[in-house]
């Protein structure tokens, strides 16, 4: 897991991207988050786009965060749970308003980890990444990811490298986990 | 963008230089972005600094004021040019639903297609209103800002690999005809019917900067509004409330709302989940 010593002193946003398979990770992590828990958490998952997502209805029951899929120029709050829309991009502005793209996909994906982590495109080899940051500050961004071994579901990202542009996976300690990787 | 807000000097150097960037674009070409929303605005850019092999917003800068090849190439970058032919098929199931109805009633009709892009949606309305028998009385106005990009809407030509999709979502659209009687494919391009694109007119026309140019009975707007900041949404859906008739209907992307806007007393919700708005009164 990230030691708590390299996050930032206060974290104001959590980046989460996965592949259709994360839902099960996100099961055990979102309801984990207490009620006191003031970053606001985005969630990227690869979904199929013809069909509305039910992520908000099966995650909203079970989390002590309000979960909600975003809104273009919806305000950001803190503590609140969002899921980048099937087929979207999920963006947030400077003055903390989601913003939301249909861009072309990056890596066959739309919604992207890469756009809303706000980081050049890479492998996604992981079931699921993590993104954490404080702003504004610098350079205070930690990235995890769990290993690509972990995967439980063979989606679009299937047969991509297992490098990143910002470091190598390390092998997750347990179903959902998570590791530090360079950035 | 501030989802992981990387605030070193170098990054606010780049929002100075991408602000000077699009202040040099409305200066020199007259196309203006500088409301456009920024995050994904500078993504593009970003991308754009890679095709055009410069270091940062300031190099290209240079390039565009001085090669006057750079910018229409730029322009395919600033504008998003991905569409489909019936995205969303439950957004034109719902126009047949609650506006053909109304639209009918009209001895004449005038239809608006904001932000065309390549015409995708152009054509699937087109389709729409031909097989409710309202296409021999309609004219719609299809517009976009970039010459490129109209260009290739008028055209009216697809890669047929494209097809089965476009096929897939017109019939969940609740189509009444086959796609391929709309369409002559061969050498791997489909090119869409000569007779629906003489009920189109094909203009350049800018939300950020023009104005109302015609009474209208329906104006569609999809996924263009989400690339505005909230004053020039707020212009935008000015725009479309002056230029449409008393009860004209207006059609906006899924993920698009008007419950932000200036404007939201103007309309009523009419098919909220596929986002048909009502002018009222």
């Amino acid at each position: 897991m990230i030691a708590p010593e390299t996050l930032p002193a206060r974290i104001d946003t959590v980046v989460i991207g996965a592949s259709a398979g994360g839902v099960e990770a996100l099961a055990v992590l979102l309801p984990a988050l207490p009620d006191t828990f003031r970053p606001a958490v985005f969630i990227v998952l690869h979904l199929p786009r013809e069909q509305p997502s039910l992520l908000v209805q099966i995650f909203e029951k079970r989390c002590a965060r309000p979960v909600r899929e975003a809104d273009d120029k919806e305000p950001v709050e803190p503590g609140t749970i969002y899921f980048a829309p099937p087929d979207y991009h999920m963006l947030v502005e400077k003055n903390r308003q989601i913003a939301l793209s249909a861009d072309d996909p990056v890596h066959f994906s739309r919604p992207s980890i890469d756009v809303c982590s706000n980081r050049p495109p890479m492998s996604m080899a992981g079931a699921c990444s993590a993104s954490f940051s404080r702003e504004p500050t610098r350079r205070r961004r930690r990235t995890a990811c769990s290993s690509p071994g972990r995967r439980r579901h063979r989606g679009p990202t299937a047969g991509q490298r297992q490098s990143t542009a910002h470091g190598s996976v390390s092998p997750a300690a347990r179903p959902g986990g998570f590791r530090a990787l360079a950035c | 963008m501030a989802t992981v807000q990387n605030n070193s000097p170098g990054n606010n150097d780049a929002d100075i230089e991408l602000h000077l960037l699009i202040d040099a674009i409305y200066l020199k070409y007259h196309h203006d972005f500088r409301r456009y929303a920024q995050a994904s605005l500078k993504r593009r850019l970003t991308g754009a600094l890679a095709h055009f092999k410069c270091r940062s917003f300031s190099q290209l800068q240079d390039r565009l004021l001085h090669e006057p090849a750079v910018f229409p190439t730029l322009l395919d970058f600033l504008t998003v040019p991905v569409s489909e032919m019936f995205r969303d098929p439950g957004y034109f199931r719902a126009l047949r639903q609650v506006a053909v109805p109304i639209l009918r009633t009209y001895p004449s009709l005038k239809v608006w297609v904001a932000g065309c892009s390549t015409g995708e949606e152009v054509y699937s309305l087109a389709i729409l209103l031909r097989e409710e028998g309202l296409l021999p009385r309609t004219l719609i106005y299809a517009t976009d800002i970039n010459p490129h990009t109209l260009q290739k809407a008028s055209a009216g030509v697809y890669d047929v690999d494209r097809i089965a999709g476009f096929t897939e979502a017109h019939h969940k659209s609740g189509g009444s005809s086959s796609l391929s009687d709309y369409y002559t494919a061969a050498y791997g391009r489909a090119v869409f019917d000569k007779s629906l694109r003489e009920h189109i007119v094909f203009s350049d026309h800018s939300l950020a900067t023009d104005s109302v140019f015609a009474e209208v009975q329906l104006v569609s707007c999809r996924n263009v509004l989400i690339y505005f900041n909230r004053d020039l949404q707020d212009r935008a859906v000015g725009l479309f409330r002056d230029s449409l008739c008393r009860k004209g209907f207006l059609g906006i992307g899924s993920k698009e709302s008007l419950r932000f806007s200036a404007h939201a007393d103007s309309f009523d919700e009419l098919a909220p989940d596929e986002r048909i708005y009502q002018k009222w009164p």
